[in-house]
């Protein structure tokens, strides 16, 4: 499956950049993330919890960032391997557009599934993967600018545990 | 009335008492004390390349036995397939290898990469979480047309192409009927897709592998629909396992619909690994393991193309097929779009010159074999279908150019290689149409108008190919098997018969319908017979149930094998009446001398074969025990008209089927009711083929109908009340029963039925649609008519 969108983000593009290549950004960002280590010129290591429809897994897998035109744009790509459960993997490429101070952050992204995801997920898994992408750039967005306004939905706070942290966390780190 | 008991009784079946009273006993019912369990690990890809197995975590996991991946099959064969097809170039088809687990390759989404055995099937499957396996994925192979052409990805390295063959029947016509196609009045073309199926049955696969090393005795228990084959194939070509020292056990079986004919690789495991580890090891698929383990269906897609002259006479037919094999060829795969189909395609019409051309290619998918009707359905479905656009663009009713066609002479010898003993076309058309009701169609097109809905009627009248045979033939064909069947009726002192049938029942009633045939023959009830089936150890060499063979070819053979019992018991009574052989009559269960009123009963004759106090022991031996093996003259040729009415509601799509017909030729009937409900069940999957199951896969290769959510099984409220008659009667001519076979009949002729009834109905509602795909989902038929 496929999505396109933009979302414009209240923060310089330099800063934007930064936070794409940051371990812990990537951490919350990225729904159900367990565990993330690694650096962004050897790519990460992450272990995410899922449910997609009925399955339930433990994805373990490797991020990468490629494509790397700073501070415009790259691509970033996933792939989790979920035992029985099966595979998925997905990548967004990512074009930050630089208006007026702020970023408008454009993503295309591509996501597949495999084994009995597939087979049992197939007809949410669009639904699945759009609601993922939607999640991890809330959850990004908000690491740079706080949460927004309205009450952000119970996954997107279990994900990224945006609780603790008020006020666009990754913002003020760079800051101070 | 119909009769109580014998041929042509609507018995009630004895073996539903156990399976309505839950204690039929299947394959998953049988542990054996000690036993492991083992857990298939299958790709999650449709092509890649195995990098390596790391296997070490998984085997320090609790309880874990072994885990067992290629390498640990290394001595033995892979696979075999039962059937080589020639091409029309005279050389033997491509044929890959097909490793019991997969070796430097996987090549479709479940094929089994690595078993892990333990002391139960939770500590086998945690442990298989731990195995590290690692594939770099391939591009996949789907689209069967692109894997024909040139520099497409292979499914198979070593082989030349994806090209299984290049089969041409009657290569001999393609350039007559070339001709004649480019010369005709009109030519009637229709381009469609058989879609892919997967079987379902109520019972998933299951195998239990057990080792005696006492004896070197090796025993599989197995879902499967014809055991001694399971031996042949296993022992001889994968195992080394000679028959003797293999026994192969075939219990009750829940469903096979063809898919449990094939032997598979999880029963060489379990036999295998039963060995290896000196303990019995048990797989049971998971529902989710069989719709990527259990052979496919169908899977063609089709150009046909029919000739007439002015009158709509048909002059010639050419068809184009491809045919989807899947990864590797499975047991009988290679026959089904070939000799199974070919054969078929003349349907019941003196069309002169035929000429087909299939294409079997090899695609990163589930291997694709025979499923309820194997190959007869895609060439009913084809023909049917042409025959009905044909009418329209001819301006002819179909029902007029049916029997403009119909063949009324028999034997009638087709251009496709096969005769037909006996039909009669036009009585189960004109039967149709009476139960039917086809005169008031009008009047309820009329009412369904007033209601905004479209009503239409459609027809198919099929020919089905039962009981392939003979051998000889087969083999010349390219069958590695022989197709006969075996019986050996063993009469008890007390005059109770056994009767250890080759032929295997996991559904068809045989422990009822097979009782009957004996009991009418000698004249002693029903009850005092039973019907042995399902192991190699109790029955002599069979080649089991598909193809509606069972009555007409293993039946026969229990006919031929209770005539010599009857011929020894003859003798015998000879002897204790004092009177001359030739003399004796066997009535209701006695033996009288012609004309007197001199007999003696049934019991006593059989008594005295195995107390030969009072024996002629000069002449012949005791007991009374006699196997026949049966190898028919000739398939048997069921045929029948189906009609079809549906409704559909113009402003979605939605199909309503409204009423079914079937008007079979069957031959003799032993089972009415049996009959019946046969044709039920291939209406309920011809139906559900129609109009709502489909397989498939996204542009990965991953398998998207991978559980009943997403593949639609057909359920009571999508099928109307079936109207069933089997009162026309064209007995077959070369078997001694004069039966032909029924099973398959319903699945064959009820999609075109249902197709043809929906196209007329949005025809009669204005819109210009000629063809819609199966299965006839509402935003397919809605799209049709918006296009």
């Amino acid at each position: 499956m496929e999505l396109s969108d933009s979302r414009t983000i209240d923060a310089p593009r330099e800063m934007v950049w930064q936070a794409l290549l940051d371990k812990d950004v990537l951490k919350n960002a990225v729904p159900g993330c367990q565990e993330m280590s690694g650096s962004p010129e050897e790519g990460f290591e992450a272990v995410v919890v899922q449910k997609v429809g009925p399955v339930k897994a433990t994805f373990k897998g490797a991020v990468t960032l490629e494509d790397m035109n700073e501070p415009e744009s790259l691509t970033i790509s996933g792939s989790g391997k979920g035992g029985a459960a099966g595979f998925a993997k997905g990548g967004a490429k990512v074009r930050l557009e630089d208006d007026n101070g702020q970023t408008v952050l454009h993503y295309d992204v591509e996501a597949k599934v495999g084994g009995k995801l597939a087979q049992l997920g197939s007809r949410i898994i669009d639904g699945f993967a759009k609601k993922m992408a939607d999640q991890f750039f809330t959850n990004f967005q908000e690491a740079l600018e706080g949460p927004a306004e309205q009450e952000p939905d119970a996954e997107v706070a279990d994900g990224a545990e945006t609780g603790e942290k008020k006020k666009g966390w990754f913002r003020r780190m760079v800051s101070s | 009335m119909p009769k109580d008991g014998g041929i042509g009784s609507p018995t009630l079946r004895r073996e539903d008492i156990r399976f309505l009273t839950g204690n039929g006993k299947y394959t998953d019912d049988i542990n054996i004390h000690g036993q492991a369990y083992a857990y298939f690990v299958r790709s999650d890809v449709a092509h890649g390349t195995i990098n390596s197995i790391d296997a070490s975590a998984a085997e320090g996991m609790p309880g874990v036995a072994k885990v067992f991946t290629a390498k640990d099959f290394e001595g033995v064969g892979g696979v075999p397939c039962g059937w080589q097809v020639t091409d029309r170039f005279g050389e033997a088809m491509q044929e890959p290898k097909h490793p019991v687990l997969a070796e430097g390759k996987v090549r479709h989404v479940g094929d089994p990469i690595a078993v892990v055995v333990a002391d139960t099937l939770e500590q086998a499957r945690d442990a298989a979480e731990a195995l590290d396996i690692d594939i770099t994925e391939l591009e996949p192979v789907l689209n069967m047309k692109d894997a024909l052409k040139d520099g497409a990805t292979k499914v198979h390295d070593d082989l030349t192409s994806n090209l299984c063959y290049d089969w041409g029947f009657v290569e001999e016509n393609r350039e007559a009927v070339d001709e004649a196609i480019k010369g005709a009045h009109h030519v009637t073309t229709l381009e469609l897709t058989n879609n892919r199926l997967v079987a379902n049955p109520m019972e998933p696969r299951v195998a239990v592998g057990d080792y005696d090393s006492s004896n070197d005795e090796h025993t599989l228990y197995t879902t499967s629909q014809n055991p001694h084959v399971i031996r042949l194939l296993m022992g001889a070509f994968v195992l080394g396992i000679p028959e003797h020292k293999l026994r192969v056990v075939a219990p009750d079986v829940g469903g096979g619909f063809g898919a449990k004919i094939y032997h598979y690789a999880e029963e060489a495991f379990c036999t295998f690994a039963a060995k290896a580890l000196k303990r019995p090891v048990k797989w049971t698929s998971s529902r989710s393991e069989a719709f990527m383990s259990d052979a496919h269906g169908r899977d063609h897609v089709t150009k046909i193309e029919l000739a007439m002259d002015k009158d709509g006479k048909f002059l010639a037919l050419r068809t184009d097929t491809h045919a989807n094999m899947g990864a590797y060829l499975s047991t009988f795969a290679p026959s089904i779009p070939t000799w199974l189909h070919g054969t078929l395609m003349a349907g019941n019409y003196t069309t002169p010159l035929i000429y087909v051309n299939v294409k079997a290619v090899f695609t990163n998918t589930v291997p694709v074999d025979a499923y309820r009707g194997a190959g007869r359905p895609e060439a009913t479905f084809q023909l049917e279908r042409v025959v009905d656009k044909a009418a329209r663009e001819m301006g002819i009713d179909p029902v007029e150019l049916r029997r403009r066609n119909f063949i009324t002479e028999f034997p009638y010898a087709t251009p496709v290689a096969v005769e037909y003993d006996t039909g009669d076309y036009h009585a189960t058309m004109d039967k149709l149409l009476e139960l039917s009701d086809h005169a008031g169609f009008d009047a309820r097109a009329a009412e369904s108008k007033k209601n905004g809905k479209l009503r239409g009627f459609g027809i198919a009248h099929y020919i089905e190919a039962c009981g392939i045979a003979p051998s000889n033939l087969v083999g010349q064909l390219g069958a590695r098997a022989g197709l006969y069947e075996s019986a050996t009726v063993r009469v008890n002192a007390t005059g109770s018969i056994s009767v250890m049938t080759g032929s295997h029942s996991h559904g068809q009633g045989h422990e009822t319908s097979f009782a009957q045939v004996v009991s009418e023959m000698i004249g002693i009830d029903a009850s005092q017979i039973d019907i042995v089936h399902g192991d190699t150890a109790k029955s002599p060499m069979g080649m089991g149930t598909y193809g509606s063979r069972s009555l007409a070819v293993g039946g026969s053979a229990m006919v031929r094998a209770t005539e010599k019992i009857i011929n020894k018991a003859k003798k015998i009574a000879a002897h204790l009446l004092e009177a001359a052989e030739g003399d004796i009559e066997l009535k209701d269960g006695a033996f009288t001398v012609a004309g007197t009123d001199k007999s003696v009963a049934w019991g006593d004759v059989t008594l005295a074969a195995y107390v030969p106090h009072n024996y002629p022991l000069e002449d012949i031996e005791p007991g009374l025990e006699e196997t026949a093996f049966y190898d028919p003259a000739n398939f048997t040729y069921p045929s029948g008209a189906y009609g079809c009415e549906v409704e559909v509601d113009p402003e979605t799509g939605k199909v309503t089927v409204l009423g079914f017909t079937a008007a079979d030729d069957f031959g003799n009937i032993v089972n009415p009711m049996i009959v019946e409900g046969q044709v039920h069940g291939g209406l309920a999957q011809g139906i559900g083929q129609a109009m709502i199951e489909n397989c498939a896969y996204d542009d990965q290769g991953q398998l998207l109908s991978g559980s009943y959510m997403d593949y639609a099984m057909p359920r009571a409220d999508d099928l109307p009340m079936f109207t069933v008659d089997h009162s026309s009667v064209t007995p077959c001519t070369h078997n001694p029963l004069g039966v032909k076979g029924c099973g398959e009949a319903g699945a064959i002729g009820s999609p075109p039925a249902l197709v043809n009834a929906v196209i007329d109905a949005l025809q009669r509602g204005g819109h210009d649609v000629t063809h819609i795909d199966m299965p006839l989902s509402s935003d397919r038929v809605w799209a049709a008519m918006n296009s």
